[in-house]
């Protein structure tokens, strides 16, 4: 029996007074403290809005303050701060409704920074607040509510008969704060799962109501143990509540231009996106095929990129098993809709065994780190993992890439049945994978090593197993403790940087420039790859300024997009972009001051890594899994073409020599232009070699606050 | 059963008076902008009227907060309380009768409600019904 909201002991709360959204902000933020169970506003000065602007700057800026050099994941003042940003919210662009999450990462120790759907950070916006942040820790288990109606802030302690688990608490919270039947979508749910509390991986699951579906569904801030960091702080969950979204809740400057705007881009997905990437039928996962064709869908612990058995999971395979004509964006007005899930699923392990569940998703990753990855080819073993992913609150992404390290680690005789207490770690077999999933949830067994990530994992096998170091260190694919997303970025130098020249880590998020580089040869020069390194990061770090989801960018193009000279860029998606701002918050952009507003976040959240101890050029070097083949058969499997390399680039010819002599050599080479890269790369950054901001460059750029240049100066 | 607008295109001479009637009852002005119904000139006298046909219903499954419903007689209603203006039933009309106007917190469409039937001067327009599809 789920409970009602008259079965949850209030314990403290805090009115406020509710203001007005004017040009899509607050200029006001909610400080949250589970600690003292005290909530109070901050108010956002004009010059933190025209610094920072919103979003992932608001987030940093307000986690930076909160915090100190000595901070860590789990020391109280370590903050989760949600926010959203002055284009979020609006009903009529595409993908608008995406809120920020920032925390300092268990996995990583400097700022993590997730993008994610669902209601929850739209609604919080309308409630008066630009931004929200938790700190502190709670003596028991607490459930933070806002209702941004009645203008309230409430802490309340989790009644015990409410369900742990991701699908049955968002569900239960939604039911208990909602005032009846048609108040179910004004309820949105921030939650972890029991995983979390065992693991540094752990989610933040943002949930929605589906009216059709008659339930809640969950988007998840996945990346970098956020959701861990909410278990740490003894947080249940944070509710929020809000009603009555409308067309103009932003007081947009000129409504009318967003209406035009947004409607421009609904057409053009409506009529585009059959004969382009089908995220309406198919979401993200329309990459599978196309990956597996160009060598990039990471097979076996990303050994390979390619295999026979790829179309079993291609993308007409998940068009089947979703359910179709829905209309499935994660805020109101995605016609992109690329949320989808597979309805009335039956469980066949763990504690939902034969229950009819629905699982949001796969998505690409997934589909990749949790199929081909791990050598699963069965689609219902995918949507398995994917599901108690989801319920247990754990990243799929780090999930895919440690299992694929545990796999090639039974495959090469470093573990086995004694080891893993018995559960058979062999390629494909998905079943394990779910074993060590609940192992997990329930904290004990292999499963709770498993869930600490591949780069303690490695550690761990060196020092217990006597695994041999340098292997570890290279099949271990994570940067700065991050575990790396899953595309193939051997024959890519750029994406190598794209991955690992990265704040956070390697998240596809900040740069994928591997289809410009690998497969159209674009930018051929180090000079090349630099600026794609500068302009793509900084151009996508802009969405989550302004609360906007990427995909509407790039994932639908205008029919005519080829007609531009760089339509990698997607010229007149920016220009909606740059117009789309100025409709709602009536200050003029233009397309450099959009970098520039990026540039100066970004330089930020470098500064913030240093300030931590981390943030240099050491910090930014792949696992050679990453960067080319490591071991013999990886070698073999591609002979011809790194044999062509040897002789074309390196200038070696490899006739007549022994595979581990050509690897040797193929490395060098590799390890040299990776080196040659970063210089490139921290140069048209602004950075010194040693990749810290220059205080010429962070002035120049207008991130030259005396806080900010007091880091720099100990390292330049 | 649907009721819906039927629109004669061969009796339709384009005065307007239709789209001054239906602006006028729900927006208070006459202007062809706000109209549910548009008279379009095809140029040598012959003009194209367009009105919702009730029958497609692409905006009902688009609506992201069911704003969008089919009513007991057949006619496809917005219900403005849940509607947060975003305009993707706009953009999946394949026939543009789902309307707005710019700056304007809803989209309109024609309810079939037959005022602009009973000032049509050349009988284009009537009030019929039809079988629902199956």
């Amino acid at each position: 029996m789920s409970p009602t909201k008259k079965d949850f002991p209030l314990l403290s709360e805090w009115r406020y007074e509710k203001g007005a959204v004017r040009r899509g902000y607050n200029m006001r933020t909610l400080h949250v403290d589970v600690g003292t169970r005290t909530a109070k506003q901050k108010t956002v000065s004009e010059d933190m809005k025209q610094r920072f602007i919103g979003g992932k700057g608001f987030g940093l800026k307000l986690l930076w303050d909160g915090t100190k050099p000595e901070t860590k994941w789990d020391s109280p003042e370590n903050e989760i701060v949600i926010a959203m940003g002055p284009v979020c919210g609006n009903t009529n662009y595409p993908g608008s409704g995406k809120s920020l999450v920032v925390s300092i990462s268990p996995m990583t120790g400097v700022p993590i920074d997730s993008n994610v759907g669902g209601y929850f950070g739209p609604y919080l916006k309308f409630s008066g607040f630009d931004a929200l942040e938790i700190q502190g820790k709670a003596d028991r288990e607490t459930i933070v509510f806002i209702d941004g109606n009645e203008g309230l802030v409430q802490f309340y302690e989790a009644p015990s008969s409410l369900p742990e688990d991701s699908h049955l608490l968002a569900e239960a919270l939604t039911r208990a704060f909602a005032k009846d039947e048609q108040d179910l979508q004004s309820v949105s749910v921030v939650s972890a799962g029991r995983g979390a509390d065992h693991s540094p991986m752990g989610v933040l699951n943002f949930s929605l109501f589906d009216k059709r579906r008659k339930g809640c569904r969950v988007k998840q801030a996945g990346r970098g143990g956020i959701g861990s960091v909410l278990r740490n702080k003894k947080i249940r969950a944070i509710v929020g509540r809000y009603r009555g979204v409308e067309q103009n809740s932003n007081d947009a400057a000129d409504p009318a231009a967003v209406q035009r705007i947004g409607l421009k881009l609904h057409r053009e997905i409506i009529v585009n996106d059959d004969k382009q990437c089908k995220m309406r039928k198919q979401g993200t996962a329309h990459l599978m095929e196309v990956m597996n064709d160009y060598d990039l869908l990471p097979t076996k612990n990303h050994k390979y990129g390619q295999d026979p058995r790829g179309p079993e999971i291609a993308s007409w395979v998940w068009e089947k098993l979703f359910s179709q004509d829905l209309p499935d964006g994660c805020w109101f007005g995605c016609t992109m809709a690329c949320a989808h899930a597979v309805d009335q699923f039956e469980l066949e392990t763990g504690p939902y065994k034969g229950q009819k569940v629905c699982v949001d998703g796969p998505e690409y990753e997934t589909a990749a780190g949790c199929g081909s990855n791990l050598y699963v080819w069965d689609p219902h073993g995918i949507l398995e993992i994917n599901f108690y992913c989801d319920t247990y609150g754990i990243d799929t992404i780090s999930v895919g890439t440690t299992c694929g390290f545990l796999m090639e680690c039974w495959e090469l005789g470093i573990l086995n049945a004694q080891r893993t207490g018995g559960i058979d770690l062999r390629w494909g077999n998905w079943q394990a994978v779910c074993e060590l999933m609940h192992q997990l949830a329930e904290g004990r067994g292999f499963g709770l090593l498993m869930g600490k990530g591949v780069k303690f994992l490695a550690e761990h096998f060196t020092r217990e197993f006597g695994a041999d170091r340098q292997l570890m260190k290279d099949i271990a694919l994570h940067g700065k403790g991050l575990e790396q997303s899953e595309y193939i970025s051997k024959e890519s130098l750029a994406q190598q940087g794209g991955y690992y020249l990265t704040n956070k880590g390697p998240q596809h998020d900040e740069a994928w420039v591997i289809f410009m580089d690998m497969v159209n040869n674009r930018i051929p020069t180090f000079e090349n790859k630099a600026e794609a390194l500068h302009y793509f990061p900084m151009f996508r770090t802009w969405f989550g300024l302004q609360g906007l989801c990427k995909l509407p960018w790039n994932d639908v193009e205008p029919a005519d997009n080829k007609k531009w000279s760089e339509p990698n860029k997607v010229p007149e998606h920016v220009d909606n972009y740059r117009e789309l701002y100025t409709a709602i918050t009536g200050e003029s952009l233009d397309w450099e001051g959009m970098i520039r507003q990026s540039e100066r976040v970004y330089n930020f959240q470098r500064v913030f890594n240093l300030r931590l101890g981390h943030g240099k050029r050491v910090d930014d070097y792949p696992p050679y899994r990453a960067m080319g083949p490591v071991t013999e058969d990886e070698y073999l499997s591609r002979a011809e073409r790194y044999d062509k390399q040897l002789k074309e680039k390196v200038g070696i010819d490899p006739a007549g020599m022994a595979t581990s002599d050509k690897i040797a050599a193929m490395r060098k080479h590799r390890e040299a232009q990776y080196e040659s890269l970063i210089d490139a790369v921290f140069k048209r950054r602004g950075w010194t070699q040693d990749g810290v901001p220059t205080p010429e460059h962070l002035k120049k750029i207008g991130m030259d606050l005396g806080e900010v240049l007091a880091v720099v100066e100990k390292h330049v | 059963m649907i009721k819906y607008l039927k629109t004669i295109d061969e009796k339709c001479v384009g005065c307007t008076t239709c789209t001054a009637v239906c602006s006028k009852l729900y927006f208070k002005e006459g202007n062809p902008a706000k109209s549910a119904i548009q008279v379009n000139g095809l140029g040598k006298g012959a003009f194209h009227l367009i009105a919702c046909d009730q029958e497609c219903r692409k905006c009902v499954a688009e609506c992201p907060t069911q704003a969008i419903s089919v009513n007991k007689t057949g006619v496809v209603m917005i219900d403005k309380k849940l509607c947060v203006g975003c305009l993707a039933c706009v953009a999946v009309c394949p026939i543009e009768a789902m309307r707005y106007y710019p700056g304007g917190k809803n989209p309109f469409k024609c309810i079939a409600c037959g005022a602009c039937v009973k000032t049509c001067p050349k009988q284009a327009l009537e009030i019929a019904t039809k079988e629902e599809r199956v």
